[in-house]
């Protein structure tokens, strides 16, 4: 029951944040709503148990890429990222039709099936050991994440090298 | 009793919320937010389906956390990106991007 009421809780804060962090006007504003949506979903894995991925979640994103908004937000002149001219009333019509649609069709096929899923009633303790999730990230066995752990070290690498390529000062 | 309806209800609605911001905005950094929008949605879905699903596994829960380096990785492209496209043409809004067009 207490979990029910938090996950409700955390829905509604995640829910409105986010449609505020996508119909404010002011873009420093929905930096700010975006933070509570991904605090939000790192309360979400929390409740469900998995506290690691929650701290990531928290670390990375709110503390990672957040700032790296907030960053590029200063650094290309907030006001005039301010969406001063609002997108034409036809266009958000139909926007607002094709997300309503969307998310009533996939809502229409995810209520009227029958998932084999367990229930989330136990309070959330930490399911599995940072330690065993340690090992098995870097196992190269038939459970192990080795491959795409050194693939997500590439990925970063030519990431930073990009990064410093499109960037710099020509 | 959290059954796995509670989170796909919230993650479709997230998905779509970011869908919307994506159609509607109209600045490349506001149209970034939705997509982490959307990306986070996918997340809490692979979470939410090893957690009830295959709760003795790690699938989910390691490509949650590949999803989210990798999207830490293409904001900061996307980003420096932008940057660039400001220092080009002083602004950050999708209509003046129209050199590439014919």
């Amino acid at each position: 029951m207490a979990q029910t009421v938090l996950f409700i809780i955390i829905a509604a804060i995640i829910l409105i944040s986010g449609i505020l962090a996508v119909t404010t006007k002011h873009i420093m504003r929905a930096a700010t709503y975006l933070i509570f949506v991904l605090f939000g979903t790192a309360g979400l894995y929390f409740l469900m148990g998995y506290t690691f991925l929650g701290s990531v979640q928290v670390m990375v994103y709110a503390g990672g890429v957040v700032v790296l908004y907030i960053f590029a937000l200063m650094l290309t002149g907030q006001h005039d990222n301010d969406e001063k001219v609002p997108a034409a009333t036809i266009k958000k019509a139909a926007a607002l039709i094709a997300s309503l649609g969307g998310a009533a069709l996939m809502l229409f096929i995810f209520i009227s099936h029958k998932f084999a899923t367990t229930v989330l009633t136990a309070p959330s303790e930490q399911l599995t050991s940072v330690k065993t999730l340690g090992t098995q990230l870097v196992a190269s066995d038939k459970y192990g994440f080795l491959l795409p752990f050194e693939a997500v070290s590439i990925l970063l690498l030519a990431c930073i090298i990009g990064g410093l390529v499109i960037a710099r000062k020509r | 009793m959290i059954t796995i309806h509670y989170f796909l209800i919230l993650s479709v609605l997230m998905l779509f919320i970011g869908i919307y911001g994506f159609l509607t905005r109209r600045n490349t950094l506001a149209i970034l937010i939705s997509i982490e929008l959307m990306l986070n949605a996918a997340d809490l879905n692979f979470a939410a389906f090893n957690r009830l699903l295959f709760p003795e596994g790690q699938e989910g829960y390691f490509f949650s956390l590949f999803s989210i380096a990798i999207s830490a990785a293409e904001t900061a492209i996307a980003i420096a990106v932008m940057i660039n496209i400001y220092r080009n043409i002083k602004n950050n809004f999708v209509e003046h991007l129209d050199k590439m067009k014919w």
